[in-house]
């Protein structure tokens, strides 16, 4: 028995390894799990991009569910991430809210141009100060927003068409479902 | 002598590139230098969302800045170190933390360490006391003492 000892000291280790390379392959080390999920958005009043005079507010989306779309033209995984939007948006059946973060109106504007608008919206905060109250720390960030104004899901990275059939369509036909 | 001048130049580059990198982060209008000394060590105790190996008081990301500012905001409202985490940890979790909360989720991260010393503790003691009652597996292929001595040569210490 005592000679299995070494042995068996070298398969626990082995485990404990295999499990960290499994867990760093399959986890990413940058996802911060939002505390935000199942509270109500924060309060924000943001101007559209192609109308600076009229503000979005919270309120004023109330009582549609909408997805919430952070992106910026500087921002390159949302140029991986539009062309999924544009494909694939419309198929949500939501209003799509687009988020331009921290971003120079002209700039933001070309890229639509270029690249098409799949948004029903697009409120501009140049600043990133609102995006501090929703706890974005990157770009793209989506998050369901219910009709009462809840965050119900929250996915952080490019929407593709994985995650959109796995996770988002899934929350919301669930919003649905619950809405009378 | 040119050698030396060789070195100084790279020093001085590379004293120039350090001051290029603190330069970088914005000078905040601080009341006194008692708050500028509260910023610093509270940033320090902060992550930074973006590049999680910094902290938020050494952090260029554009992100980290903007919460810097923020951070500062909040002190001239006269809000706590406290509140001021509150604030972050609402919106971030307790990811901007450096210092882990102690709560169910995180007593493995508080205790193992203490928990895996405490086991090799027990270990230890556990081979000590069979050592010292004979019956250990220590005294079955280790010769006695003195034992060694006679057919290996006695070691003097100059065979290195």
């Amino acid at each position: 028995m005592k000679r299995f000892v070494p042995l068996i000291v070298f398969l626990a280790l082995a485990g404990l390894f295999g499990f960290g390379i499994w867990w760093n392959t399959w986890h990413d080390p940058r996802y911060v799990p939002s505390p935000l999920i199942n509270k109500p958005a924060p309060n924000f009043a943001l101007p559209e991009l192609d109308a600076p005079a009229q503000t979005v507010t919270k309120a004023s989306l109330l009582g549609k569910p909408y997805l919430l779309n952070v992106f910026g033209s500087w921002c390159v995984a949302c140029a991986e991430e539009h062309p999924v939007l544009m494909a694939d948006g419309r198929q949500l059946s939501i209003e799509l809210v687009g988020y331009d973060y921290k971003d120079a109106p002209a700039d933001a504007k070309a890229w639509l141009r270029d690249n098409g608008n799949p948004y029903d919206v697009v409120i501009a905060d140049q600043s990133g100060r609102t995006a501090i109250d929703f706890g974005v720390y990157g770009a793209p960030e989506s998050f369901l927003i219910d009709a009462k104004g809840v965050i119900r899901y929250k996915h952080i990275g490019p929407l593709t068409p994985r995650v959109i059939a796995r996770e988002l369509q899934p929350a919301i036909a669930a919003l649905k479902r619950e809405a009378p | 002598m040119r050698l030396r001048a060789l070195l100084f130049a790279v020093m001085l580059a590379f004293a120039g590139h350090a001051l290029a990198a603190t330069g970088a982060i914005e000078p905040l209008p601080f009341k006194d230098h008692a708050q500028e000394v509260r910023f610093q060590k509270l940033t320090k105790q902060l992550r930074c969302l973006v590049c999680q190996n910094e902290d938020l008081a050494d952090s260029n990301a554009s992100l980290a800045r903007d919460l810097r500012l923020e951070v500062f905001q909040l002190m001239q409202q006269g809000k706590t170190d406290a509140q001021i985490k509150q604030y972050l940890v609402a919106r971030y979790s307790d990811f901007v933390l450096y210092d882990p909360p102690l709560q169910p989720g995180t007593w493995l991260l508080w205790f193992g360490p203490l928990a895996i010393l405490l086991a090799g503790a027990a270990v230890v003691v556990v081979a000590i006391r069979r050592h010292n009652r004979g019956d250990g597996p220590l005294d079955d292929d280790t010769p006695a003492y003195g034992g060694q001595a006679a057919n290996e040569p006695a070691n003097t210490g100059d065979d290195w």
